[in-house]
């Protein structure tokens, strides 16, 4: 099982990569949310991977009885996802707003903020 | 104690809060600055606590360590959040001549309180996953005031800050991960008592090695810092101000933490690289300023070039050099604001802030001049001011370590910045406005003005009383460098005498 979680995530770091070094942003942001996720996965895999039962503590009991699964790994992920979801959102949106505002998707010609020539600053 | 502890986190997000609901018309930005004089006064008394006890925890919802998550302070989290609640104070009343009503109504003054609680938030926590949601809250907000306003440049600027900081989160959010995997822990302090005990020593270096890439994207270090000059020369001044204050320091903050704290055990590679990022990293954004041509170009380069200092005071990793980095840090923090506030000024009365169309400011305005002249030459490092302190300090780290080739880089990167600093004294106070105009200071209103000018002069008055009372200052960063170097206190703290 950890074996097929490792090829998993090499495979989506793999092409993560390969999407972030694209020039255009919207490939970059694909290849973002691939990263994320196995970003997750790491997170996921680092707490054992464990055929327990469900973090449970019965009526009457301190703690759980018995082999039950990390609790803590998944908590984190939670977490992550929704502020990887977050960011993401935003991310879209602002490249959205990059598209209709400078007319490009292409960040080699993104140069309003840094223009070549120093005569032509806003 | 945990109030005192959450007080400082607490106050940022009711002040935002509070903000949103009232940010038609006028109300929101006062709130903002009595949120922010509330923040300094909750900090204030942390830090007298902190004085009193040296390092103060405390356990968030009674779950007892390393269980819960604990807040910590120990002298170096405690000057961080004092600094931050001035620096927020100073920009929070800059914003209410400069934050038009148009930004007001889009939320301001809420996601810059966000951005202050998440500051404070990554400086006072002591658990790992902690540390990456406050990462998180203070960079959304961050975003939000970027492009807040939305003009094509702030865009262009986002897009870039945007995208690298995000590839920094994901890389630091894995290194959580497997530093988990690891050790089994969360809790910082916890940490740090069972690294050593791991077999597989390679391995966390490793892990080390994501933490300084995750960390020195958000401190802007050589050669991971392209992301500042493209982005912070775009949004409202008072924006800019805040975050050359403190953003890039969140990560100088971040790496001293773990590369004291968690990661000390293979120094003598970790801390090598260190030395020479911070090298680099001083002579690129020295050069990279003496290129530029416009005010808040040329002090954003110089934010790179002076995150080297800290990172050589934190590389050298002797108890002088800790210190340094300390007494820079604070230093820093409270120049490098006050200068994109000045920058704000200039702006405001001359209409640009590139170099070529400007002139005459030390004629026509020469108490603008004065103001500039203070935390433009402490950062230069004139004695007597606070930067010439800060980079003694360091320099003797050096020289008593025999680093000469730092120390000689230090020295010439210091010239380098006279050249800078005196590149806008000449061109933008000195010589002659181009056009023949005389821009005063008078052509503001009288509130405005005197919002615009009082943060400036207060920040000023703070640089010469730590330049002419440097003892005390370097005492306090002493004794917060011995904290990090020896962190047997700090573990107690969190997790009881037994551990």
């Amino acid at each position: 099982m950890e074996a097929l979680l490792a090829i998993t995530i090499g495979v989506l770091v793999a092409s993560a990569v390969y999407l972030m070094l694209a020039r255009n942003v919207l490939r970059f942001i694909f290849g973002l949310v691939l990263i994320s996720n196995a970003a997750n996965l790491t997170i996921f895999a680092a707490g054992r991977l464990t055929a327990g039962a469900p973090p449970l503590i019965p009526v009457g009991a301190d703690g759980p009885v018995g082999e039950v699964a990390n609790a803590l790994p998944q908590a984190l992920v939670l977490t992550a996802i929704v502020i990887g979801f977050g960011l993401f959102a935003f991310a879209l949106v602002l490249m959205f707003r990059a598209y209709t505002s400078l007319g490009t998707l292409y960040s080699d010609d993104m140069r309003v903020a840094e223009p070549r020539e120093e005569t032509t600053d806003t | 104690m945990s109030w005192v502890l959450a007080t400082p986190l607490v106050l940022p997000f009711l002040t935002a809060v509070l903000a949103f609901l009232t940010r038609f018309g006028a109300g929101g930005r006062w709130v903002s600055v009595m949120g922010n004089a509330a923040l300094l006064a909750a900090s204030a008394v942390l830090m007298a606590q902190v004085l009193e006890q040296g390092v103060v925890a405390g356990q968030m919802g009674s779950w007892p360590a390393p269980f819960g998550i604990t807040l910590v302070a120990d002298y170096l989290s405690a000057v961080m959040v004092v600094i931050t609640a001035i620096t927020a104070l100073a920009v929070s009343i800059y914003a209410l001549a400069d934050i038009d009503a148009r930004k007001e109504e889009l939320g301001y003054h809420a996601l810059f309180n966000v951005l202050i609680g998440g500051v404070a938030g990554a400086f006072l926590t002591g658990d790992l996953f902690n540390l990456y949601v406050w990462f998180e809250v203070m960079l959304i907000a961050s975003f939000g005031l970027l492009v807040l306003g939305g003009t094509r440049a702030q865009i262009d600027g986002g897009v870039k800050y945007v995208t690298l900081n995000l590839i920094s989160t994901i890389l630091f959010l894995s290194g959580i991960g497997l530093l988990y995997g690891i050790t089994g822990t969360l809790n910082m302090a916890d940490m740090a008592r069972t690294l050593p005990q791991v077999e597989n020593q390679g391995l966390v270096t490793v892990i080390a090695m994501m933490f300084m890439v995750a960390f020195g994207v958000k401190a802007a270090v050589f050669p991971l810092f392209f992301w500042l000059p493209a982005a912070y020369h775009t949004p409202a001044f008072a924006v800019s101000a805040v975050f050359a204050g403190l953003l890039t320091k969140v990560g100088v903050y971040a790496l001293i933490r773990m590369f004291t704290l968690v990661f000390n055990a293979d120094t003598g590679f970790t801390h090598s690289v260190l030395l020479w990022v911070a090298a680099l990293t001083m002579v690129t954004g020295v050069l990279g300023a003496a290129a530029q041509n416009d005010i808040r170009k040329i002090l954003s380069f110089h934010i790179v070039s002076q995150i080297g200092y800290m990172i050589m005071g934190l590389a050298l990793f002797t108890p002088l050099a800790m210190a340094g980095a300390v007494f820079y840090l604070v230093h820093h923090i409270i120049v490098k604001a006050n200068l994109f506030l000045i920058a704000g000024v200039v702006e405001r009365i001359t209409g640009s802030t590139n170099l070529d169309k400007i002139g005459g400011l030390y004629r026509s305005a020469p108490i603008l001049a004065v103001l500039f002249f203070v935390p433009a030459f402490s950062l230069a490092g004139f004695p007597p001011l606070s930067g010439f302190w800060a980079k003694y300090v360091l320099v003797a780290a050096a020289l008593e370590e025999r680093a000469w080739i730092i120390a000689a880089v230090a020295l010439t990167v210091g010239l380098l910045t006279i050249f800078s600093m005196t590149k806008i004294w000449g061109e933008a106070f000195w010589k002659p406005h181009p056009a023949a105009l005389e821009p005063k200071l008078s052509a503001l209103a009288a509130a405005p003005r005197a919002q615009l000018l009082l943060p400036i002069a207060a920040l000023a008055a703070m640089t010469l009383v730590i330049g002419f009372f440097p003892e005390t200052f370097v005492a306090f960063a002493k004794t917060a460098a011995a904290q990090l170097l020896e962190p047997r206190d700090y573990i107690t703290a969190v997790l009881g005498e037994g551990a």
